[in-house]
């Protein structure tokens, strides 16, 4: 035998090998004995259905490990898969206390008063009831419940309710935690409570397996994580990686099948003199390759090609960019740089380019151009009708509508006389 | 769809070895898990419902002792005064009072632990789908519920029997034999039906209307000698096959009055009350392999 205690410090503490889970559901529900004597002879047709597909991934001891996907990727069946509440094929190995919150506050009981309550969730999470019983007062302290703690669960407000089981679920020390979505709890001032204990447990070297479709909270926490997309792994690895990709899977997605949907619909979208058409709208990166998702701070340009029909004297192109709440968000023109575009004749193709960093938040982006006589712009010439857009891929987004450039800076000011003393 | 992969882990991660991590686990199951948290969740959650039950209402415990009461006053009233079943019959029906609570508190408890048993996995489907834990930990949980009323109640028919002039004796020591074959017997239905519901829901009524049977066709309101003196022996011995008329008549034998005969005898043959052991046996056997093979589908089909 090698050296076992070096080799048992590199083993995975979860994992997970070819891990496969299908649902039966019949067609329809024979509940009743009635039913099936009935009918002895008339078989049940069922419908399977595949929610988790040959997945495999190995999570370290200490590790932060995030499980992302969109609603219904099977995000949270495989978190059951793990947890041993739903049995899988494949294989799955968890080495360690686990402990698991599907959700908070598992076995609460509205008759009973808080410390009842607390036992109780403590023992469903895995505590002995003595441990439960000790823990009772942390709990509460975290909870910043002491006053309501010999009030009965029913009289608790649902912002009360939750809290305490979140203390509850914190306090559980397993060495293997499996969270399901519990960080959108409580108020802003406990929420952040929840942000610290998080990144407490990650320094504290728990591991912890986390699904979210918060990218944030996913960047924010993790070490690595795994992307789903309909019960299969897309990518497993860097968190700002997973977090570009799920907003590609969510965004790219409509993108592409948005212009099919309006070429059917017929072409009379354009409004104008028609004396010349937008063609074609398109996003492309510095290398000049075309994009549907434009990653936050790289440096893109927006396209238009355009096909005159008439001869034309300086036209201006500009180009509105409009996000999911239909607000402009960018707006550019040729006009300002240079209000003599020159002469087009008949027949000519143009493309008229706007580039610029890219420091919108990430989401989904319509481009609006809008090609016109030399003046103000009303005079509209042509204009495209969002039939393209692009999605902003971000990492580490904070939230701004834009992401600018922005120095910080922290400095003390010189105490005056005998202060605090800085440690 | 074509993933770039970073240079060092791969679209999909690399490699994993798998050597050396021992077994996989298994999933859940009737039993998976450690027994002690097996034991303390089975234990907890029929800790609160009792708590739920006597402090929710005034009257607590007094509510759990009435039904049982009345029901054994009702009875005693009428096959005593009214249609003169017992007392004045002959001696072996000198017990009857004390007998007929007696039988009526494990009957009690009988009813009590499978019916509640019925719905009790469907009813927590809140806690079979979010954590994991030995899904037996549920119907158990029924049952020692019915248990603690259960040792409620048989003070109230010990002090019962004393007032009757039940003196303490060495044939007491059978009783927790006795008792226990009634929590394996109900244990094993408890196991049975609750598994079923989770697909059949008429078994909540077949269940309700099969206990009724049971309880005519065990020795409560009738004693067993009047029940032996109209039936031919074939019969008889059928009646006999019941857990419950067993359980009943050798409680009575062992705790009230060692002058009526002990099960054993009154079939006939010692060894014959092998049969009635084996059913219950059976039956706890069935009611195992049943929940153990629904336990790790529960989850997903409730």
């Amino acid at each position: 035998m090698p050296t076992p205690a070096v080799g048992g410090e590199r083993l995975p503490v979860v994992a997970a090998r070819s891990v496969s889970k299908s649902f039966t559901v019949p067609e329809e529900q024979v509940h009743t004995l009635k039913e099936r004597a009935l009918h002895p002879r008339r078989r049940i047709r069922h419908n399977t259905y595949r929610a988790l597909n040959d997945i495999s991934f190995a999570v370290q001891s200490g590790e932060f490990f995030g499980i992302a996907g969109r609603n219904g990727s099977g995000k949270s069946t495989l978190l059951k898969c793990l947890a041993g509440i739903y049995q899988a094929e494949g294989d799955i190995w968890v080495r360690g206390r686990l402990s698991t919150f599907i959700e908070l506050g598992v076995g609460f009981n509205p008759d009973l008063a808080a410390r009842d309550n607390v036992v109780m969730n403590g023992i469903m999470l895995g505590l002995t009831p003595r441990e439960a019983r000790k823990r009772f007062d942390s709990v509460i302290e975290f909870a910043e419940l002491e006053e309501f703690k010999d009030l009965k669960l029913k009289n608790y407000s649902s912002g009360m309710h939750v809290r305490l089981a979140f203390s509850v679920a914190i306090q559980v020390d397993a060495d293997i935690l499996m969270i399901d979505e519990v960080l959108a709890v409580g108020d802003a001032a406990f929420q952040q409570k929840c942000f610290d204990v998080f990144n407490d447990l990650r320094d504290r070297g728990r591991t912890i397996i986390f699904v979210t479709h918060d990218m944030a909270a996913l960047q924010r926490f993790c070490h690595r994580a795994l992307l789903l997309e309909r019960g299969t792994p897309v990518y497993l690895g860097d968190p700002h990686e997973v977090s570009d990709r799920y907003l590609e899977l969510n965004f790219g997605r409509e993108a592409e099948a948005k212009p099919a949907a309006d070429g059917a619909g017929g072409g009379d979208q354009h409004v104008g003199d028609g004396q010349a058409r937008v063609a074609e709208v398109w996003v492309e990166d510095e290398a000049g390759e075309r994009l549907s998702s434009v990653p936050q701070h790289a440096r893109v340009t927006l396209n238009a090609r355009v096909e005159f029909a008439v001869d034309a004297e300086d036209p201006m192109a500009s180009v509105n960019v409009i996000n999911d709440e239909r607000d402009v968000v960018l707006v550019a023109t040729t006009a300002v740089e240079n209000e003599r575009s020159g002469h087009f004749s008949y027949g000519e193709e143009v493309v008229f380019s706007f580039t610029f960093d890219n420091v919108l938040k990430p989401g989904r982006y319509t481009p609006q151009f809008v090609l016109a006589h030399r003046g103000l712009g009303l005079d509209v010439i042509d204009r495209s009708e969002g039939e393209s857009s692009f999605v902003v891929t971000g990492s580490g987004a904070l939230g701004g509508l834009v992401d600018l450039p922005v120095k910080s800076a922290v400095s003390r000011v010189p105490s005056r006389g005998p202060g605090r003393v800085g440690a | 769809m074509s993933v770039e992969a970073p240079p060092q882990t791969g679209a999909l991660g690399s490699r994993i070895d798998y050597e050396g991590l021992g077994r996989p686990i298994t999933g859940p199951g009737a039993l998976t898990g450690d027994w002690r948290r097996f034991w303390h969740l089975t234990f907890n959650i029929a800790l609160v419902q009792w708590k739920l039950r006597f402090f929710g209402s005034a009257l607590g415990y007094l509510w759990q002792l009435v039904r049982p009461l009345l029901l054994f006053l009702v009875l005693y009233v009428f096959f005593t005064k009214v249609a003169k079943v017992g007392a004045s019959r002959g001696p072996e029906y000198h017990d009857y009072g004390a007998q007929l609570l007696a039988s009526i508190v494990l009957f009690t408890f009988f009813g009590e632990a499978t019916t509640a048993a019925v719905r009790s996995v469907v009813d927590n489907e809140a806690l079979v789908r979010k954590i994991q834990f030995p899904r037996l930990a549920i119907p158990l949980s029924v049952v020692l519920l019915a248990l603690f009323n259960l040792c409620l109640n048989l003070i109230v028919v010990l002090i019962f029997a004393l007032g009757a002039g039940v003196r303490p004796m060495l044939t007491w020591l059978e009783v927790p034999l006795i008792i226990a074959l009634l929590i394996v017997l109900s244990t094993g239905i408890a196991m049975l039906i609750s598994a079923l519901f989770v697909y059949l829901r008429d078994v909540q009524p077949i269940w309700e209307v099969v206990s009724q049977v049971i309880f005519y066709a065990s020795p409560i309101i009738i004693p067993i000698a009047a029940v032996q003196k109209h039936l031919s022996p074939t019969v008889f011995h059928i009646y006999m096959l019941n857990p419950l008329a067993v359980i009943f008549q050798q409680f009575r034998h062992a705790f009230i009055n060692p002058a009526t005969p002990s099960a054993g005898t009154l079939i006939g043959t010692v060894p014959a009350i092998v049969e009635p052991v084996a059913i219950v046996c059976a039956i706890f056997a069935l009611g195992f392999w049943v929940f153990n093979r629904i336990a790790p589908r529960v989850a997903e089909d409730l």
